[in-house]
């Protein structure tokens, strides 16, 4: 089953009077529970392409569906409340709310977006923070933590709505190696437990290599599909 | 709605220099509000209560056109017995009145027998004038302090003519005026008592006894020039007059009209009274302005300051109304801080005055006035909510661009 089907998607900006075509016609499929990663160097449209898988933006042209739903026709209203029922986002910069503590960032899409009973909440929250390793340090503020463990913060955040999809651009970029590797890992086996679908925008070789399908973009289309057995 | 205002509480502590700033900002002008009302009202108060309850009374009646040429004293305005009787019996079916007293005003000239001076005379029932303007007797500086100190035979000598012409009680002293008729007479007085004037050092106004008066303007009858009018309730004061003109400003019967005046309409200080209303207004504006400029100053600063974070929150899903609230919500909880805070320490500014007995002397009177600050439980709502709502507006713009950021533009933003 496909959770996105993109057909024929381009994507132009005017950027100083000049007309720049980030996407061009990029067409792709994506099956539930894929762990994909889109790369290519930078300025090939890999974020822009994530922007409009995750419904941040729109396509200036073409088809798209995500998880059933024609999202080129929502509202701002309506693609948001989309997002929160059915797409999780990991940053490059992790992207917490520095004023809450680790719980409570993971537990803000259920209470902001999701408005579940308390009881819910802080099971589901629980769960997923010793899911990714970081129960004993749930009542620590951002600052507290390493880059590491924000971004285990950011993918139980992610993954607490339990959405189709997860969108992750970069996210390891700003990691060390070891690091990195156990974001990975984590991540893989989050889609392993939960089925979620992963689709990365990266440079990182780290990712790649775990990558089971690899799409590469240059100049706004879409050159290569490669799938790989990690 | 708990979370909403935890994670707004929060946000607002994540600067807890500037957010407190702000807070005591609003708690400033909230106290400067509220003590300058109590302050003022208080002021007010004791003033208005000095003028009515020392020479004016609450509410007075007059025979229609006297008012106007007050100046002058005019003895061809005066009520006849018919209109008295009129009077008399709308006040006694009226039961916010407490006590009326007649009285005769003419001018006179005053004279020790070595020296002559003009007088404004007022001549009156000592009882029910003690009883209309029970100021009266601490007005007398010297002497007799009691009704009797208005016997016939009597007068109470205004200071500034007792100091000038060097009058002592005890003294005897002529009083002689023209009648309406054109014809003079006079009467030998004993002053009783020194009065000190209600409105400072010009008064040239004495008391005497209303039977004297009719003597001494050789009245066939019992002419009056006004009826002063205590009532119960003070507050009530608009009211009553308002009954007492539909009652009494009709004329009829072939009786010339009467016209009836409250203390506002004969008093000079009712124009301060407005003057004061108008300052108190102008604080409100003030504070309004403070609240409005404070809130909108942190409420831009905060949604600037936290672009990528709106960008991150909105790209996770949550509403832009939910965006909205949250920053309405921290706008008015800056209010509800401040004001709160305000309340508070207004409360506690006023109790100290209270404490402290703050006295102040008004128009060069020799009377000093102690203030008892207080504020009105309505003066405290009405300044607190006004804080509260202009949070709201101050935030509505702030909180709207907030809500309006594209997510993806927001997380670009460095």
């Amino acid at each position: 089953m496909n959770v996105i089907r993109a057909t024929d998607l381009t994507k132009t900006y005017a950027a100083n009077g000049v007309e720049v075509r980030a996407l061009r016609s990029v067409s792709l499929d994506v099956d539930a529970g894929s762990f994909v990663a889109f790369i290519g160097p930078s300025g090939s449209g890999k974020t822009t392409l994530l922007n409009l898988l995750g419904c941040l933006d729109k396509p200036s042209s073409g088809r798209l569906e995500v998880a059933g739903t024609d999202v080129t026709r929502l509202d701002r209203r309506q693609a948001a409340a989309f997002r929160g029922a059915h797409i999780g986002f990991v940053f490059q910069s992790f992207n917490l709310v520095s004023v809450l503590t680790a719980f409570e960032n993971v537990e803000y899409p259920l209470v902001m977006v999701q408005d579940r009973p308390a009881s819910e909440r802080r099971a589901r929250v629980l769960a997923l923070l010793d899911a990714v390793g970081m129960a004993d340090q749930k009542d620590k503020r951002p600052e507290q933590l390493s880059g590491g463990q924000k971004q285990r913060v950011a993918i139980a955040r992610a993954l607490v709505t339990s959405p189709e999809l997860v969108l992750a651009d970069e996210p390891t970029a700003n990691l060390d190696s070891a690091t990195a590797y156990t974001i990975i890992a984590l991540m893989k086996r989050m889609r392993d437990e939960v089925g979620t679908t992963f689709l990365f925008a990266t440079h990182d070789i780290r990712i790649i290599g775990e990558a089971e399908i690899v799409y590469t973009l240059e100049d706004g289309r879409l050159t290569g599909r490669q799938e790989r057995c990690p | 709605m708990g979370n909403l205002v935890k994670i707004a509480v929060r946000n607002l502590l994540r600067y807890t220099r500037r957010s407190l700033l702000t807070v005591s900002l609003i708690a400033f002008g909230v106290v400067f509000v509220l003590v300058f009302v109590a302050m003022t009202g208080s002021f007010k108060e004791a003033i208005v209560a000095s003028i009515t309850d020392s020479y004016l009374g609450h509410v007075q009646v007059h025979r229609r056109g006297y008012v106007a040429s007050i100046e002058s004293l005019p003895l061809n305005l005066n009520i006849e017995p018919a209109q008295l009787a009129k009077i008399q019996e709308a006040l006694g079916s009226a039961p916010d009145v407490a006590g009326a007293s007649e009285r005769i005003k003419f001018n006179a000239m005053f004279s020790t027998f070595v020296e002559t001076t003009g007088l404004r005379v007022t001549a009156v029932y000592p009882d029910r004038e003690f009883a209309v303007c029970p100021k009266l007797p601490a007005r007398i500086v010297q002497g007799d302090r009691t009704p009797a100190a208005l016997a016939r035979g009597k007068i109470l000598v205004p200071d500034l003519l007792a100091r000038g012409m060097g009058i002592k009680v005890g003294d005897t002293v002529v009083v002689v005026a023209t009648n309406k008729d054109g014809s003079v007479n006079g009467k030998t007085l004993l002053v009783s008592g020194i009065l000190e004037s209600a409105t400072g050092p010009g008064g040239r106004d004495g008391y005497i006894n209303f039977e004297d008066g009719m003597e001494i303007l050789r009245m066939q009858g019992k002419e009056t020039t006004e009826v002063a009018i205590r009532l119960r309730d003070f507050g009530q004061v608009e009211r009553v007059g308002r009954a007492l003109r539909e009652r009494l400003e009709g004329g009829g019967g072939g009786l010339a009209a009467l016209e009836v005046h409250t203390w506002s309409q004969l008093s000079p200080f009712a124009s301060v009274a407005r003057l004061i209303d108008m300052m108190a207004l102008f604080m409100k504006a003030m504070l309004i302005a403070i609240v409005l400029i404070s809130v909108l100053n942190v409420m831009i600063m905060a949604v600037y300051e936290r672009v990528r974070e709106i960008g991150t929150i909105a790209a996770i899903g949550t509403l832009p109304s939910r965006i909205l609230s949250l920053f309405l919500v921290e706008g008015v909880l800056l209010g509800v801080a401040g004001a709160a805070t305000g309340v508070l320490a207004g409360a506690a500014i006023i109790l100290a005055l209270n404490i402290w007995k703050v006295s102040v002397r008004f128009g060069g009177s020799l009377q000093l006035f102690v203030l008892s600050p207080r504020i009105d439980l309505f003066e405290v709502v009405v300044a607190s909510l006004m804080v509260i709502v202009v949070s709201v507006l101050a935030s509505v713009q702030p909180a709207f661009r907030a809500s309006r950021m594209e997510p993806i533009d927001a997380l670009r933003h460095v």
